[in-house]
This record gives C-alpha cells, structure tokens and sequence, in this order.
C-alpha cells in the first residue's frame, strides 16, 4: 500500500494496518493496486479488483504520439472485497441472508455470494449467476431482509475483465426496512448468459430487455426477451464498449472537429 | 402475410435491401390467428397520436370497444443518451441528463450531480446555499412538470380549458427558472460540485409575487376539475392498480402513491437536506387516475410550502459560494452578466489572461480534461415527479464516466399499462397512460 498517495491520512494509516495483519505475499493484485492507487478512494478495502490496465494518455500510441505520455502504464481498479465487519445494518443482513441461504435445499453463503464490497455508503453482493433467483427470492421473501422492488438493471460491459466481461448490476430497495442493497452478477462475453429475475420482481421485464438490447446478455427465464429500444433488426449492442460511439466531424470556424470518440482525449 | 420464406419484392428489381417482417414466433401466431377466424382487431395507437403522452405506440387488440391486450411500443425517441455521457466530461453529462425527462430537467441534473458528488466524497462539502437553491429549483420543477400533467391530461380528454389554463400556470414558473438559470428547459445549471451560478437578484421577491399566483393558477383548476362530473366519470375506477401490484411492478411516485402508501424519497431517503423541510406527502386510496390526478395537485400545494421554506432560507443566507471550495473540482469560473451576455466573469477573464499563468493552465485544464473521479460505482435516488428516478454511475477513474445509468420512472411504469388497459374500453387507455403520465424523452433516453 503506498501510503503516500493517498489523500487521507488517517485512514491511509488504518487501511495500512489491516494489510500487514491479512497477508504478507505480494500478489498481483497488490502490485496493480500500488500502481492504481490514484483511482481509490482512501477508505477502501487494500485489495482493489483489477478491470483493467490501460496504456498512454491520448488515445494515441506508436510513433504518433509525441506526448511523451505513450508508455505510460495505468491499473484501472474498482474497489475490492471488504472483510466483516461491515458497518452497520450491512452485517445484520449478511447474517440474516448466511442463515436462510444455508437452511436445507439453500446453496450456503460461500456457494452463492462471491463477494461484499462495502463502498460510498452502500452495500453490494457479488452473486454467483447460478443462484441468482435463489438469492433474489430470499432478499425478497424474508421478513428481515424484505426487499419488495427492484429498481431495475444496469448493464456494466468490463472488456478486459477475461472471463467476467459483462456485468449486471441489480439496486434493490426495500420500503418495509427503508434499505437499499445492490447485487451484481458478471457474465463472460462468450456465453452471455444471466438468468432472469422477472419470476421474482415482475418490474424487471422491460429492465432486462433494454439491458440485453444494449449489452446482448441473454436472461434466460425471460418472458419475452427482445429490443426495447433499438430497432429489431438493429446489429450489434450499442453501450457495449466495443461498440463505436459513431458520429461525423464537423466544421466550425474553418477547422474540421472530429467526433467525439476519436478526439484525442485525456483517458 | 406470405408463407414462403422467399424474398416477396426479389423480383421487382429495386436494388436495395429489403427487409421483412417475419421470425420469431409470427408464424404460428398468424396461423392460430386465421384458424380462430375471430373478428379481431388489432390498432395502432401512436407513435404519431395527440393523446399518446409523446411518441408512445400503444398496440391494442380490441373487441368492439374492449382491449383485450395491450402492448407499448418505445425507442422512439431513444437518442444514447448514456451512451454519448461517457465520451464527455463528468461535468458535460449534465448537459446530456438534462434533457432525458425534459419536464424535470433540473431534478435530472440534481440526481446525477448527487451520484458525482458521492462518488468524489464531497458530499458534504457543497454549501448550503447550493442546497437549498437545488431544493428550491426542484420544487419549482415539480410544479411546472405536475402542470403539464394536468393540461396534457385534460387536454388528451378533450378538455381544453384544463390545458390553457395548466400550460397558462406552467408558464408562470417557467418565467421563474428562466430568469433563475437562463433557460426555459435543458438547464444544465446545477452541477457537479454545486451550481453553474448564484440566483439573480431580484430573484427571491419575483418568486414571492409569483407564488398567489400559482395558489389561484391551482385553485382555479381544482374548482374546475376536481367534483366536475364528466372529470370523475372519466377518471373514476379506471386505471386501476393496487398496493401489490404496483410493489411488484417497481411503481413508485404518485401512482404508488395513489395506493395508499406514503412513500416518497424526500421522507424516507431524505437528500439535500429534505429532512429539514416542513412539508406532507400526500396519498389517496382509490388506486384510479382519479387518486393520481388529486395527489398531483396536492403536491403542486406541498411543493410552494417547501419553495416559501427555501424562500426564507435564503434571504436570512448571507451571500455565499454556491460550489465547492475545492479547486480540483469546482468550475473555474462562475458565470456573469457581461456586455455581450452570461458568460465567464470578467474579473475571472481579467485574472487569468492578465495576471496569473497558472490560473490559466489550470482553468484550461479543468475545463478541457474535467475532474478525476475516483474509480466505484453509487446508485444515487432522487423522487422525480415521476417517481423514484435512479442513477447507476460507475467510474474508472478517469475524467469520464464509465458508465452512466438512469433508472427513469416513466420507463418503469409505463410498463404497467398492459395491466391497467386489458379488459377496459379503449377510452380508457388514453386515461390510464395521462395517470402514468411519461415522458418519453425519459422513457427512450
């Protein structure tokens, strides 16, 4: 953890504490997260999940770039597995959700849940895909967790993420506790395959046909799984971010200023 | 429609693509359709239709007058937005959230500035006055798109009366937030980090005048509407959707509201400062467009209580910044009235073109390159007019998002209009989507 990098000072002294009790190796994701440490914030967990290494500044590499910024290596990483405790409501749920996920028939906690990453205030469970519903139906069924309405999904495209490339990000509310709770569930890009949650929250239909519209994750369960937005014969996922962003240059004042994805931009 | 799998214009020599409309499952639903040999019709309603809220297609089966199924059919109007966010800056995204739901711009831009701003950690660093001028500007908003609903709403019931006089008290507070931020619709003036400027002076007496105003623009409309029979007849008992399914649907805003269940962000996630305002939610209990037109109008009401609040605040406020003291963050520079218009202040220009380079370097880099925000994702909440309007940002630390998310109400409670329709005449359609009332710059984004 390098300390010095970090904006807060004290948490930085805490944040460094906690790694030297947890492990003493240096893994990979260690040395990415010395590398990306300008990405987090100061109060997050030191172990950082690695989405991405990028390198230059401009978008231009080759001997194109002048910049002096085209070797320049950045580690995009987001906020890693938090350890217990939680803070707050956040573990009497997690403990709630172990219980009745392990009582007979439930996949169990470890089964299910990859990871928790508490982050800004909010709590997020790392779902393993195959036992999505079955976590769905808990979280909404339980009277201690209770969460009625699921505020719809969001499509998270992660391309350099091997083997967990799409993601899907369900925020769920519950009136009855006056919480919220976000799940979210990865996909490899080759067999883009989630299971639909519409048997649980009904409100998710046109949530996850505007997510398959966009990002080509299949729910499979679906009632009707089609193009909500996009025309049905429309090829391609337009938010995936291999997709292009399309657009012309235009001329104004008599210079010719090109669209806004092949700008040269600070990345 | 044609059996054979054949191209059906092959022959005709046009040269260009030709697309047909087959696949899926069409084939046997056409066959199952000419075996029933039922007399079944099935309309189109829209996109291009007066009383369709928008560009909404409503495909209707009917019997006579009676829908037996109804489907919507959107993406009219989608434009990626969310798609075009991460190409731009964090700051120049509120230009593009402006203008998803074009009748609650400054909430749009409200509840994208409030997701940037947790993701930085500045929450609690955006001063009080911005706050209360978000507050302020949201309620006015709230007004304005309620007095759309009902002039539209009247107005796809053939009441015109209902929709001068909604757009006539519309205007009112249209005069307000232009005179506020310069702009009638497509603000862009709150922003991440506070607000694109202070109000005007002048400002706080102009909305003090305008507030009887709006008292006698609502109270007129409600001696008008609300026991007028041919309104009632209309309204009553159509639309109808109860506690459990509006839960199960994701319904939130009036149309929960309507239910019964006071639930309102503003109450039970109170943010900029909600909690501190004295105001009421008001609910109804009869589940139709009828509860949902009242609850509209008792909000208009709730919503001038909680701009005379912010009226107050601000005139006891000394003058003060309205963005955050953070120059890593905050806009450069603030707007001013100069000779030739708004635009950057003088003083600011003077300051950097005259006196200080690195003031110039760092306007030019704040403006060209934006903000890094660190990477992780917020979902941040707002109640929208509409309902619970959400938005997912995630970022990667870099000066754009990596992804921007909203989880427009509208888009989520139109998809209640099958459930509300079937087995209704086709009159009633046209009430059930004014009760939904979306806005489909929303809806599509």
């Amino acid at each position: 953890m390098n300390v010095e990098k970090s904006p807060g000072g004290a948490d930085s002294q805490d944040t460094h504490a906690e790694v030297g009790s947890q492990e003493p190796a240096r893994t990979d994701a260690h040395l990415a997260q010395e590398a990306g440490s300008q990405n987090l914030p100061a109060t997050t967990d030191p172990v950082p999940d690695v989405v991405a290494v990028r390198e230059g500044m401009f978008g231009v590499s080759g001997s194109g770039d002048t910049s002096g910024y085209g070797s320049l290596q950045r580690t995009i990483a987001m906020p890693g597995a938090t350890q217990r405790p939680y803070g707050g409501w956040f573990d009497d749920l997690a403990d709630v959700l172990a219980e009745t996920l392990g009582e007979d028939g439930g996949p169990g906690w470890d089964a299910a849940i990859e990871k928790v990453v508490v982050d800004r205030g909010e709590l997020a469970l790392y779902v393993r895909r195959e036992h999505l519903v079955a976590v769905a139906q808990l979280l909404r069924d339980d009277p201690d967790l209770r969460f009625e309405m699921c505020m719809g999904v969001s499509g998270v495209h992660y391309p350099h993420e091997t083997g967990r490339e799409l993601h899907a990000v369900y925020p769920l509310l519950s009136v009855t506790h006056n919480r919220r709770v976000r799940l979210e569930v990865t996909c490899p890009d080759d067999d883009p395959h989630l299971p639909s949650v519409v048997s649980v929250w009904p409100a998710n239909d046109w949530h996850e046909r505007e997510a398959y519209d966009f990002f080509g994750v299949v729910f499979d369960g679906h009632p009707a799984l089609t193009r909500i937005q996009m025309p049905d014969d429309w090829p391609g996922h337009p938010q995936r971010k291999d997709y292009p962003l399309g657009g012309i240059p235009v001329e104004y004042k008599g210079a010719e200023i090109p669209p806004p994805d092949v700008r040269r931009s600070y990345r | 429609m044609s059996t054979s799998t054949a191209d059906p214009y092959g022959d005709c020599g046009s040269g260009g693509r030709v697309l047909t409309a087959e696949g899926g499952d069409w084939q046997a639903v056409a066959e199952e359709a000419s075996a029933l040999r039922e007399e079944r019709i099935v309309v189109n309603m829209g996109p291009q239709h007066p009383s369709t809220h928008g560009v909404l297609r409503l495909i209707l089966e009917i019997e006579g007058e009676t829908v037996t199924e109804a489907r919507c059919g959107i993406g009219y109007l989608h434009t990626g937005i969310e798609k075009n966010m991460e190409f731009r800056t964090w700051t120049q995204g509120v230009t593009f959230c402006t203008r998803m739901d074009y009748l609650t711009c400054l909430i749009n831009e409200t509840a994208y500035s409030l997701g940037v701003e947790r993701l930085l950690g500045i929450t609690g660093d955006i001063p009080e006055r911005a706050t209360v001028i978000r507050v302020l500007l949201m309620e006015l908003q709230r007004i304005s798109s309620h007095m759309v609903f009902l002039a539209t709403g009247g107005m796809e019931l053939g009441a015109t009366t209902i929709m001068t006089n909604g757009f006539g008290s519309r205007e009112i507070v249209l005069k307000l937030l232009e005179m506020i931020t310069g702009l009638r619709m497509n603000h862009a003036f709150v922003r991440p980090g506070g607000l694109a400027q202070d109000i005007p002076p002048g400002t706080l007496d102009s909305i003090r005048e305008a507030i009887p105003e709006l008292h006698r623009g609502i109270g007129a409309l409600e001696k008008l509407a609300n026991e007028n029979p041919i309104i009632k007849a209309r309204l009553v008992d159509v639309g109808y959707l109860d506690l459990a399914g509006c839960m199960s649907l994701g319904m939130t805003g009036p149309v929960l509201r309507s239910t019964g269940l006071p639930h309102d962000l503003r109450k039970s996630q109170p943010y900029c400062g909600y909690e501190t305002y004295d105001f009421d939610v008001p609910t109804w209990d009869t589940c139709d467009a009828y509860g949902r037109f009242r609850i509209r109008v008792a909000e208009m009401y709730e919503s001038i209580r909680i701009i005379e609040q912010t009226v107050d605040r601000l005139q006891a406020m000394p003058p003060g910044p309205v963005m955050v003291a953070d120059k890593k963050v905050a806009w450069p520079a603030q707007l001013a009235l100069g000779g030739d218009g708004m635009g950057n202040s003088l003083d600011h220009i003077r300051q950097i073109m005259g006196s200080s380079m690195e003031a110039l370097i760092h306007h030019f880099k704040l403006v060209t390159e934006g903000f890094r925000v660190p990477a992780g994702q917020v979902y941040q909440a707002v109640e929208s007019a509409r309902g619970e309007l959400g938005v997912h940002l995630v970022s990667d630390g870099g000066t754009r998002p990596y992804r921007a998310h909203f989880r427009d109400p509208s888009f989520n409670n139109l998809q209640a209009l099958a459930v509300m329709c079937e087995g209704g005449q086709l009159a009633d359609v046209i009430v059930a989507v004014a009760s939904l009332d979306p806005v489909m710059g929303g809806v599509d984004r």
